[in-house]
């Protein structure tokens, strides 16, 4: 019965584990529906792009208020999960606090837990109130309606009861310390520092005695554990897979300039065939090319396995902050398209396929796709281009990518763009400007007073 | 003053008569040829080209679309047909250097022709003004802009799509003017609404004009001038400013013509 503890706690934290490893697995699977794009390349410029954004959140800070409790809520994660080290640890093998052993640097480091895990307190309260109570715009918008408002107060909520969690465990670990109890008392005096729990929490449970602060203690030690364990597998059914994507997003995002929209290769192949003079039009296609996978490929996307593979990444990356939203000048302006929407959708729908998948086998059509049934005609073309939202996304999102690609797929296999962009092209075609000019009179104006 | 007959030639001309190549070309784009407001901006940024003695050529009317429009508007067939039929000239000269006056066109040319074989230097004109202007061809200072509180609206297929944010404050700043920046500058500037092909349709359903917004957004300096530097800024920020029933106290006016206009050229 001496070990039935550490035996629970080794099956708990595995349990906690390996279906964390299978939501992670079926991400990645998800990810890799996606169509292939060049990233590999330019590695050192990635890497500094992913040490730069990510992990300087150098794009955080860019609003100011928000940037800054973010930091902090953010240096706290690392810092405090060193901490979540010795916690497994002592779960594990019945130790009490034993990185103790480094001598003082340990109560620096106790200390230093304590007065991050208040900072976060102050930082999540204050994120609680600025979308519960004042109320700011970006967290307002339609799409932000029901689970992603419940999902981004439930995420507040777990931090707070954590950091509760981990200041209890600490205060009432003081005073079996300095009562003297087997197992939590020391000979070299108490360990660790604690400022925080020993002003706040202390004299609340300074009249508990030792059986009963052993309660307090080993409660509030399995809650939190169990806790981080439980917020670990939320992630995955949440917006907030940002704290681990956002790494490999920075990394695998674009470093071209903003304003260069990729290369249809598919389409330059037909282009130069039609523009070769030598080029026979009544060739029969060399056998050679004639294979089975010779389907002509699809222009653009319709659905998300049309889009690649950082473009889904890019999907569960997304947190909902709505910073693109807030910057969008059709958004600002009153128009349905919502960048962090187009963003949600591609999610949604791509763990719409994911289940399809799950379920079947292999990919079963369900009479859905992104076009439409998420994403309307209206939102697209409402788009001016601009890269607001790209420029905003603190983590590299990039949803004019695919706002663009599904324009792509309306004007090239639907033949649905609007009419006044309709006539724009056929001028272009007609007259090579978007206007009905003749090119004849292009240098007219050098004649012109 | 403006009564000075441009010198112009077309690239084919400036071969036939010189065997080699000019400069730089001086791409005019669809908007600079035909939409009266923008020839202005063409013929002052021509002004400035004979004045400071540069040594261009156009190509006239073996111009055509960059195909910039169709792109954006997902139609990346006609997109390619006009950039690699646009290659095909470029390429038959052997051209090297393009200045153009037009955003859309410098990223296209610069950004998305590569990819099909046409690799040029790409300069916006208001780059090309401040080399200028530093390697001494052109003196710019004073003038009948000094003082003048002038705004800069950053169009976004410079600015964001290509990080150019600096040259075209840097020739205001030399004009001496009043430079004030709008809430929305660089980096954050909000668009004004023509991109992504929105220039040639209507607006979706809102409440508000994209237009009408950045205007409010100079207007709230209270410039004497709104400096653009694109044909389509430059149309939206003009319609925005009459429709505050403005245009009498501000002007919108394209860098190459505030230039121009001080030097009285």
């Amino acid at each position: 019965m001496e070990y039935i503890d550490n035996i629970c706690f080794a099956l708990v934290f595995i349990t906690g584990i390996t279906f964390f490893t299978k939501s992670i697995r079926k991400i990645i699977r998800n990810i890799r529906l996606g169509q292939s794009i060049e990233r590999s390349d330019n590695q050192n410029i990635r890497l500094k792009n992913m040490l730069r954004i990510a992990f300087g959140q150098s794009k955080m800070v860019k609003k100011p208020i928000a940037g800054f409790l973010h930091l902090i809520v953010y240096i706290g994660f690392i810092v405090i999960n060193i901490e979540l080290l010795e916690i497994i640890i002592d779960g594990l093998f019945g130790t009490h606090r034993v990185f103790a052993f480094i001598g003082t640097p340990y109560n620096y480091l106790i200390g230093a837990f304590e007065v991050l895990a208040f900072l976060v307190l102050v930082a999540v309260v204050v994120f609680w109130v600025r979308r519960n109570v004042i109320k700011i715009k970006r967290f307002l918008s339609p799409e932000m309606k029901g689970w992603p408002k419940s999902d981004g107060n439930l995420i507040l909520y777990f931090e707070i009861v954590l950091m509760l969690l981990f200041l209890t465990m600490n205060a009432s670990d003081y005073l079996l310390q300095a009562l003297g109890a087997p197992h939590y008392a020391k000979s070299e005096g108490i360990i660790g520092a604690f400022p925080i729990s020993k002003t706040f929490i202390v004299p609340l449970l300074s009249s508990f005695d030792i059986s009963s602060l052993i309660v307090v203690e080993r409660l509030s030690w399995w809650l939190h554990i169990v806790g981080i364990l439980v917020f670990l597998n939320y992630l995955y059914f949440s917006k907030h897979l940002h704290i681990l994507l956002a790494f490999p997003n920075t990394y695998y995002g674009n470093i071209a300039p903003k304003g260069k929209f990729r290369n249809l290769e598919s389409v330059t192949n037909e282009v130069k065939l039609m523009m070769d003079p030598d080029a026979d039009p009544f060739a029969t296609p060399d056998p050679a090319e004639t294979t089975s996978d010779n389907v002509p490929d699809k222009f653009g996307a319709s659905d998300v396995i049309d889009l690649n593979w950082v473009q889904l990444l890019n999907a569960y990356t997304c947190t909902e902050c709505g910073r693109c939203t807030s910057e969008c000048p059709a958004n600002q302006t009153g128009k349905k398209l919502s960048p962090r929407k187009i963003m949600m959708d591609t999610r949604d729908r791509l763990e719409e396929v994911g289940k399809n998948i799950d379920k079947n086998g292999s990919f079963v059509p369900d009479g859905k796709q992104l076009l439409n049934d998420y994403i309307s005609k209206e939102e697209l073309w409402a788009c001016t281009t601009c890269n607001a939202c790209v420029e905003a996304c603190p983590v590299s999102i990039d949803p004019l990518s695919i706002i663009n690609e599904m324009r792509t797929y309306l004007v090239m296999e639907e033949s649905a763009a609007p009419t006044d962009l309709n006539n724009m092209m056929s001028n272009i075609e007609n007259n090579g400007a978007p206007w009905p000019f003749n090119q004849m009179d292009r240098l007219n104006w050098s004649n012109e007073k | 003053m403006s009564d000075n007959i441009l010198q112009v030639q077309t690239l084919a001309q400036y071969v036939a008569a010189n065997n080699k190549l000019p400069e730089v070309l001086f791409w005019v784009g669809c908007a600079g040829s035909f939409d009266d407001r923008a020839k202005k901006i063409t013929k002052a940024f021509v002004r400035i080209l004979n004045h400071s003695k540069v040594d261009f050529a156009v190509l006239g009317t073996e111009e055509s679309c960059t195909g910039d429009p169709a792109k954006r508007s997902g139609n990346e067939f006609l997109f390619q047909m006009q950039a690699m039929t646009n290659i095909d000239v470029l390429n038959s000269y052997g051209v090297k250097k393009i200045v153009t006056a037009c955003p859309h066109c410098f990223n296209t040319l610069k950004n998305e022709y590569p990819e099909l074989g046409g690799n040029y230097d790409v300069v916006h004109h208001t780059t090309f003004l401040k080399s200028l202007l530093d390697d001494g061809r052109l003196k710019v200072e004073g003038g009948s802009f000094k003082g003048k509180k002038i705004t800069f609206h950053d169009p976004c297929y410079l600015g964001r799509a290509n990080d150019v944010y600096e040259a075209p404050r840097e020739l205001l700043r030399k004009l001496e003017v009043e430079l004030l920046e709008m809430k929305k500058c660089r980096q954050n500037g909000l668009c004004c609404g023509a991109g992504g092909a929105q220039m040639f349709k209507e607006p979706e359903k809102g409440n508000k004009d994209v237009n009408i917004e950045r205007t409010e957004q100079a207007l709230e300096l209270q410039p004497e001038v709104i400096a653009a530097g694109c044909p389509f800024c430059n149309t939206m920020m003009t319609d925005g400013v009459k429709n505050k029933e403005k245009e009498a106290d501000v002007s919108v006016m394209d860098i190459a013509e505030i230039i121009a206009n001080a030097k009285d050229l």
